[in-house]
């Protein structure tokens, strides 16, 4: 008779040693506070824009001339901490509003990326052949189309407003994911216990989505983190090039596409604070991502 | 008196993280003589490769430290050693075979200049001259067509050729001791009884002295002279090989004989198994690291490490258990009446 | 009553190269394998690496496709079946793999495991499934805390237990084992051994046991099977093979493995054989075994493969001068 020499404590997934690691990286730990913060407040907005109610201490679209007796805006001050722009609109306001529209790109990109990598990469890395192939090539054509063109294109088709957009970075990015997952299925799917589903009579899709994907999902995670942050900048790029976030709304980006004539003038808060979020943002998912690859590295492990 | 060849006394590796402190080897001694074969016998846990490690200094420091204990060759103090003075020693004095030759080579590197470093090194040979001792190590180790050879890439060989050349590597600066870790498990039988025969001549020609490290107790006693079990770290029995093959003193040492399938018993009768799973060596007690797996264990043995009893000729072995109680459970079990020939 | 009947099984795997990617060669992994297996009894297949012991395993449960030949299982064809079929066939036939660090699915806890082949075949309901794994689970000595584990929070040998429940889920009667205990530390090894002879006991099981230590399967056998270079070269009642060998090849096999006895090593009369092992991809002419062989004689050795025959089809050896 075998002893329980297992001992009686919790069962151990193979997430809580990635956790104890990911813990003691400090950037990691920074990455995260920023990640929660921004999602909360990211949520908050998105549920209020729902509602219609509006959080923020002013209303972001409130034009004031009194508060811009130049045209300039007016600089920081206690009842204005980020100061207000060239219609005397609270910055503070209108950033904290933005936050929903990051949220949205982060989460939208998102779906729609790891939607068709995570199917697209695991079938064409099982199969092989010619389905590899013809994915694959699919794939190269997804990574060599000119970025703008390709928003542009979506624009025309799908309607214009920023949900196109954020389709379109998504449509841009599944590649990527598909590629990672494909190069894990390449050696999981000739793991002894892959054999032994097989053996047993599972079907190539329950062998696919049950036992291969979520054994290849360690690099994804990594990925994902960064690739938020990636869309986050890239719809920043976007809508400073005008091809987001249409007027009046705001968004990190297009603050900085509307206020960057300001900084020469010597109006510095315009600029600066919407950028700050968005470094810190994109920062917050960059160190996460950092994090969890050192944290998830089979050969760092103790 | 004489100095042995190698004297190990109280030897004690510990691995130092973030788990805790896993004590590796613990109070581990023995000898060696030129000519002589030790086998160092254990399972995975029980410590045998990092004692080999420890005599080469080859232990990862952090987070592996020798906490104790001394390592003397020929009367040398080699935890004493810089670690130039060791490099001079490594490959010259001692030399090691390891497990896997599919990964103890370098895979872009020719076989001749594989060998042809170590004897660059330590002997201040030319390339050339090297490069010749090279190609006659090859023929020594029994590899034919040894010119055209050591021109190759190690893929270009087997997993047999690859162990011979690793022989040849070891023995080119003919060492007073040959460590060999293991050197026959990844290979198949009849490759294995070829690559023992070669180990054995080399030994004979070189008077060298062998540590074998194995968890196969055949091969132990095919070449082995004298035969040390390590368990859990530490050494549980130590003797002669015909001594504790026939007349073995610690539960662990006859548990590990009766379980064994044998060739040429002729009996289906059932196993002996040793219940239990090998040890973890986080949880480690300060007694008898076999204690749980016991079936005499003693209320004693989880906090008490026995001292050394001797119980035969240059026989020792360490448990609580009194030697005569022993002897009478030994021979009660099924297995074992067959064995003692 | 054969449960199992494998004739002229070949598996053939095509050598792709050139810059067109065609076919340049042929490894030769099975190559012409015959054997039958009886309900309740073990065969046990031996052979080195490359023998093509482990890819017959695969042939016969149909984890790849041979290259010709036929496998009859209780009277049906294998090689023929529908799906269907073949997914009522896998019921009856499971396997029990060598790697316990590999074999298990690092991210499914162990119930979930050993419930994979019952959700997949859809049998018993949700609420039976947890009975029936904790009876498994028990069946092989280990208990029901162990089901909301994770298998790397067990040893080797306990990850090797959980691999046999998985096997015995849908009660099969034919198991094949492919080198089971060749990866576990010698202590464990006996535990595992004498766990699947009480479970052929209990259950009638059949096996076909697959390894390379000779004395392992020795122990567990009731007839063997000598392999080499995708062929039989031996086959016979255990003892026979074991006292009486007949082929060079199992005698120079028999004399390399060591055995723990110093006495009887010293005395031991060894045949070391000359030489490696061949690639598959490259077969000998004539017999695979001539080039190796203290028997050889040009002719026939080199020419012709022998068949595989013996007296009374008890004990056959496939040689031209084999010991009488």
């Amino acid at each position: 008779m075998v002893s329980a020499e297992v001992a009686t404590k919790k069962p151990l997934s193979p997430w809580s040693d990635v956790w104890r690691r990911l813990k003691r990286n400090r950037l990691a730990v920074v990455g995260l506070v920023i990640i929660s913060v921004f999602l909360i407040v990211g949520s908050a907005e998105t549920v209020a824009n729902i509602a219609g109610v509006n959080l923020a201490p002013y209303e972001p679209n409130a034009v004031n001339y009194k508060l811009s007796p130049l045209g300039y805006g007016s600089s920081p001050s206690w009842s204005h901490p980020f100061g207000t722009d060239y219609l005397g609109r609270d910055i503070f306001s209108r950033a904290l509003v933005a936050t929903r529209i990051s949220l949205l790109v982060g989460i939208i990109a998102m779906a729609i990326a790891l939607g068709i990598g995570l199917v697209l990469g695991p079938v064409s890395g099982y199969y092989g052949g010619v389905v590899d192939a013809v994915i694959m090539r699919l794939a190269d054509i997804f990574f060599s189309f000119p970025y703008i063109l390709f928003v542009l294109l979506l624009v025309f088709v799908l309607g214009p407003g920023f949900v196109s957009v954020f389709i379109a970075i998504g449509l841009l990015n599944w590649a990527t994911y598909a590629r990672l997952v494909r190069g894990s299925v390449l050696s999981v799917k000739t793991m002894e216990y892959v054999e032994a589903a097989r053996a047993q009579g599972a079907s190539d899709l329950r062998i696919i989505f049950r036992h291969v994907l979520p054994n290849t999902m360690a690099p994804v995670y990594v990925a994902a983190a960064m690739g938020i942050g990636g869309a986050i900048v890239t719809e920043a790029g976007l809508s400073f090039l005008g091809l987001g976030i249409q007027a009046p709304d705001a968004s990190w980006g297009k603050m900085i596409a509307d206020y960057q004539s300001y900084f020469l003038t010597g109006r510095w808060w315009m600029l600066t604070f919407p950028s700050l979020l968005l470094v810190i943002t994109v920062f917050g998912f960059i160190s996460l991502g950092n994090g969890l690859r050192d944290a998830t590295d089979p050969k760092l492990k103790e | 008196m004489a100095d042995r060849l190698l004297e190990v006394k109280d030897l004690s590796t510990h691995f130092f993280t973030y788990a805790g402190v896993v004590r590796a080897v613990n109070g581990v001694s023995f000898t060696l003589d030129h000519g002589e074969t030790l086998g160092i016998v254990g399972e995975s846990g029980s410590g045998k490769t990092v004692t080999a490690l420890s005599i080469m200094r080859l232990v990862a420091d952090p987070p592996g430290k020798i906490v104790a204990g001394s390592i003397a060759l020929k009367g040398r103090d080699l935890l004493a050693l810089k670690e130039d003075e060791m490099r001079a020693v490594r490959g010259n004095d001692m030399a090691m075979i390891f497990q896997d030759p599919m990964t103890s080579l370098n895979p872009v590197l020719r076989i001749g200049t594989q060998i042809a470093e170590a004897i660059q090194l330590h002997q201040g040979k030319s390339k050339k001259e090297a490069w010749r001792l090279a190609a006659d190590l090859l023929d020594q180790v029994g590899i034919a067509d040894a010119q055209k050879r050591v021109r190759q890439y190690p893929f270009e060989l087997s997993g047999g050729m690859r162990q011979r050349v690793m022989i040849a590597m070891a023995i080119s600066c003919n060492p007073d001791i040959l460590i060999a870790d293991e050197p026959t498990t990844a290979l198949d039988v009849t490759i294995q009884a070829q690559i023992i025969d070669v180990m054995r001549e080399m030994q004979t020609q070189y008077h060298s002295g062998v540590i074998l490290i194995t968890h196969d107790l055949g091969v132990v006693a095919k070449v082995a002279d004298k035969v040390m079990v390590m368990y859990g770290g530490r050494t549980v029995e130590y003797g002669p090989v015909d001594e504790v093959y026939y007349n073995p003193h610690h539960p662990y040492t006859w548990g590990l004989l009766g379980s064994l399938p044998r060739l040429d018993l002729s009996d289906k009768t059932r196993l002996t198994p040793i219940d239990g799973q090998p040890p973890n060596l986080l949880t480690m007690s300060a007694g008898c690291p076999f204690a749980g797996r016991c079936p005499y264990e003693l209320p004693a043995c989880r906090d008490t490490w026995p001292q050394l009893e001797i119980v035969g000729l240059e026989h020792g072995c360490h448990c609580l258990l009194p030697s005569s109680e022993r002897v009478s459970d030994r021979d009660k079990l099924p297995r074992f009446t067959v064995g003692v020939a | 009553m054969s449960l199992l009947e494998v004739k002229d099984l070949k598996k053939h795997f095509p050598i792709r190269g050139g810059v067109f990617k065609g076919t340049t060669g042929q490894v030769r992994a099975v190559d012409g394998v015959s054997f039958t297996l009886t309900e309740g009894e073990t065969l046990g297949l031996v052979g080195e690496s490359g023998c093509g012991k482990s890819t017959t395993a695969r042939v016969i449960l149909r984890l790849l496709q041979a290259t010709t030949g036929e496998v009859t299982y209780d009277g049906q064809n294998v090689m023929a079946a529908s799906r269907g079929d073949m997914q009522r066939l896998r019921r009856d036939m499971q396997m029990i793999f060598q790697d316990p660090y590999a074999s298990l699915n690092p991210r499914m806890r162990v119930r979930d495991i050993v419930a994979e082949p019952l959700r997949i075949h859809k049998i018993g309901s949700e609420n039976d499934l947890a009975e029936r794994v904790a009876r498994l689970l028990e069946t092989v000595g280990l208990t029901v805390e162990h089901a909301d584990r994770y298998p790397h929070e067990f040893s080797g040998g306990q990850r090797q237990r959980i691999g046999i429940a998985r096997a015995l889920a849908l009660d099969p009667r034919l198991i094949i084992c492919d080198e089971p205990v060749s990866a576990l530390d010698v202590s464990i090894r006996a535990q595992i051994i004498n766990l699947l002879e009480d479970l052929q006991d209990e259950l009638n099981l059949t096996y076909l046991f697959i390894a390379h230590d000779l004395a392992v399967v020795k122990h567990i056998s009731d007839r063997v099977a000598v392999m080499y270079l995708g062929k039989i070269v031996e086959i016979a009642a255990r003892d026979r093979l074991y006292e009486q060998p007949r082929h060079p090849y199992t005698e120079a096999l028999l004399s390399a493995v060591p055995i723990p006895d110093p006495r009887a090593e010293r005395a031991r009369q060894r045949i070391i054989l000359a030489g490696d092992v061949p690639s598959p991809a490259n077969p000998p002419q004539g017999c695979v075994f001539h080039p190796r062989c203290p028997r050889m004689r040009p002719d026939p050795c080199q020419t012709v493969m022998p068949p595989l025959t013996g007296k009374g089809d008890s004990h056959m050896v496939a040689c031209y001068f084999p010991t009488p």
